[in-house]
């Protein structure tokens, strides 16, 4: 079913991405965004503006039973995950990106979480689901779902952020806007059960100290997870933003473990097995470990350093008015809290502090905004975060200078949008 | 309140709970919840395998048997020697480029440990039809990729005694993550806000590789 679905142009001697991701002359362009396309929501039509007065304030709309399940408007169908084809062999083995410059706040709408697979979606019947427990325990023990709702339960925002976000960037700017360069991070509130409690249950054995988590799905996903890490805030979800986990998120049950790698928060979750050591899974050894320019490499890089992103302006939302204008960002860390972030306008040269607006909750993204009075003169936006440990987001070149560029996973660099007198944007790097 | 198990709301998220399940397991609360998991159940789902050989199954296969395999059931799509077809993964070769501009990670050049092999294959291969292999055809398809990279000779038979001892070329090379220390300089400066370089001049820019997904139009939504 799956031989052979290379896509067309790809080069397979420019390895990027995912080990067997090249990059290659393919895809659609997104040309340079011209002020003149970028009218959206457009003029409008004068039949629906001042002075005259619009069908809808005179016709009934659909009743309540027309939309059992609320959609978006039609006039936001452009906010989509997207993916990028030529990135992997297959779709089923792939990843998709969250659109987040057309986002705001600190939560990720459920629809529009990323995605990154390795098997293709589980479709899973919550009554067909169990969550074993085995190993290094007093007793195995099986839980269907409506066990675990019976378990005592806690809600907790977090980030999840792929370890590869940013990794087609290490060796320069090369995808055109946040969504492709960024948004392999989404922001959810998690309703689960502390895995300390299901372990608790099982009664944890002398010589416990590392866990592997397993999924059901035809890649059977698997982790290991040190027991500390288990028994401090990592939950068995089955809830984001209040309704059921999505299929693509994990449906029924998925792992959370804050802060961390997203490839750790195994997705349908089938088992827990307690061991004395790391599994050393293909997950944790030829993947998700990082590459260093003298060969050598590091592994369990669990935790992802502090980061931000300016979603708005960016390539995918240029500026369209002179005037005041309104710059927006993400940051987070997966080591705490976002302290502070700051923004230049010059590329780095000159800085000052952005508005932190909303909740500041540690291991979730933190929105930041700074007011942009823009004349149409040339910006080099940048944005640079500082987390509670005092961990000061690096540039790329500092980034590089100790990692090279080959490791794909964890690039936490200083971001550029280059903004032109247009008002259009690009990705770049700077001096 | 009494329909409340005691303490597991009021104290059960604490660290004096975490300590105490640590310290005296065999003492935790328990809630009653599930069943035990039958042998024959753990049996069948407990498929993985660590580095020590714990969870390799009873079997064995031979670098002629795992070829045989491997052409019917994985060149399709990593190619008859481990190449890799189109952006599959690439198996075989690769030794010493990881300091090259383009390394080439396959399981030779850069996997750590030999059981991790059969871990995944067992698990997860052939792509779209896992866990459809008896133990038997994972060790022989374990022994030919071996072969292919070179670790491992064309006359050895692999089984749940011998696989765990096959050392792999880069073992060497992996350390645990050390940011907190070999980063250290990331940590504790005062940002500079003024005058921070000189001016900032563009050194690459996206449009010029042009990889990116056309954005007027979105996929289709059902």
């Amino acid at each position: 079913m799956t031989q052979d679905e290379a896509p067309k142009g790809a080069q397979a001697t420019r390895r990027r991405f995912l080990s067997a991701a090249a990059v290659g002359g393919v895809a659609a362009t997104l040309g340079p965004a011209r002020a003149a396309d970028l009218g959206a929501p457009g003029p409008g039509d004068p039949a629906n503006l001042p002075p005259n007065v619009p069908d809808w304030s005179k016709y009934l709309g659909d009743g309540v039973a027309a939309r059992p399940y609320g959609k978006p408007s039609k006039h936001e169908a452009h906010v989509v995950k997207r993916d990028v084809e030529w990135l992997t062999a297959s779709r089923e083995s792939s990843v998709n990106f969250t659109p987040l410059h057309e986002l705001d706040g600190i939560i990720t709408p459920n629809g529009l979480c990323f995605e990154r697979h390795h098997g293709g979606i589980a479709e899973i019947d919550p009554a067909d689901h169990r969550l074993m427990i085995n190993g290094l325990v007093d007793k195995p023990l099986l839980f269907t779902m409506d066990d675990i709702k019976r378990f005592p339960r806690v809600n907790r925002l977090y980030f999840l952020e792929c370890a590869a976000n940013s990794g087609m960037e290490w060796r320069g700017a090369q995808l055109n806007g946040c969504q492709f360069t960024h948004g392999m991070v989404h922001c959810v509130m998690y309703t689960g059960v502390p895995l300390k409690l299901i372990l608790e249950e099982a009664g944890l054995k002398p010589g416990a100290s590392w866990i592997m988590a397993e999924g059901a799905d035809s890649s059977g996903m698997n982790r290991s997870v040190p027991l500390p890490k288990a028994l401090d805030d990592c939950l068995v979800a089955f809830r984001m933003n209040g309704e059921a986990l999505r299929p693509e998120q994990g449906y029924p049950l998925r792992l959370v473990v804050p802060g961390w790698e997203g490839n750790m928060w195994v997705k349908w979750l089938r088992r827990i097995e307690v061991g004395d050591a790391p599994w050393m899974t293909r997950e944790e050894t030829s993947k998700y470990t990082d590459l260093l320019a003298d060969g050598s490499s590091r592994r369990f890089t669990f935790v992802m350093d502090a980061k931000s992103v300016i979603t708005n302006p960016s390539p995918q939302a240029p500026l369209k008015a002179r005037g005041q204008n309104v710059l927006s960002g993400l940051a987070w860390s997966g080591r705490g809290s976002i302290r502070r972030v700051d923004v230049s306008l010059d590329g780095g040269r000159n800085w000052r502090e952005a508005r932190i607006d909303g909740p500041v909750l540690p291991m979730a993204l933190t929105r930041f905004y700074a007011d942009l009075d823009w004349q149409g003169e040339e910006l080099m936006l940048q944005s640079r975060c500082v987390d509670d440990t005092g961990y000061v987001q690096p540039t790329k070149a500092e980034l590089r200078a100790v990692r090279g560029v080959n490791s794909i996973y964890h690039n936490n660099g200083v971001q550029t949008w280059l903004v032109r007198s247009d008002g259009s944007c690009e990705n770049v790097e700077v001096s | 309140m009494s329909r409340f198990r005691k303490g597991a709301i009021a104290a059960g998220f604490s660290a004096v709970a975490l300590l105490a399940v640590v310290a005296a397991p065999a003492l935790a609360g328990k809630l009653g919840l599930g069943r035990e998991a039958k042998p024959e159940e753990v049996t069948a789902w407990n498929i993985d395998v660590r580095p020590d050989g714990q969870g390799l199954p009873v079997g064995k296969g031979s670098v002629a048997q795992g070829e045989t395999l491997f052409q019917e059931r994985c060149a399709s799509c990593h190619g008859e020697f481990g190449e890799g077809k189109g952006r599959w993964p690439v198996l075989a070769g690769g030794a010493g480029s990881l300091k090259a501009d383009r390394p080439e990670k396959t399981v030779g050049s850069f996997w750590s440990e030999s059981t991790t092999l059969f871990d995944y294959i067992r698990r997860a291969m052939p792509y779209g039809n896992a866990q459809s292999l008896e133990p038997d055809e994972v060790y022989a398809l374990t022994a030919y990729i071996l072969q292919l990279n070179d670790v491992i000779k064309d006359d050895v038979e692999l089984n749940e005694r011998n696989l765990a001892g096959v050392r792999m070329p880069n073992a060497g090379a992996f350390r645990d993550d050390d940011r907190e220390s070999a980063e250290r300089a990331f940590w504790g400066h005062e940002p500079c806000m003024k005058d921070c370089k000189g001016e900032a001049r563009i050194l690459n820019r996206a449009q010029i590789i042009d990889v990116t997904p056309g954005n007027k139009s979105a996929p289709r939504v059902e």
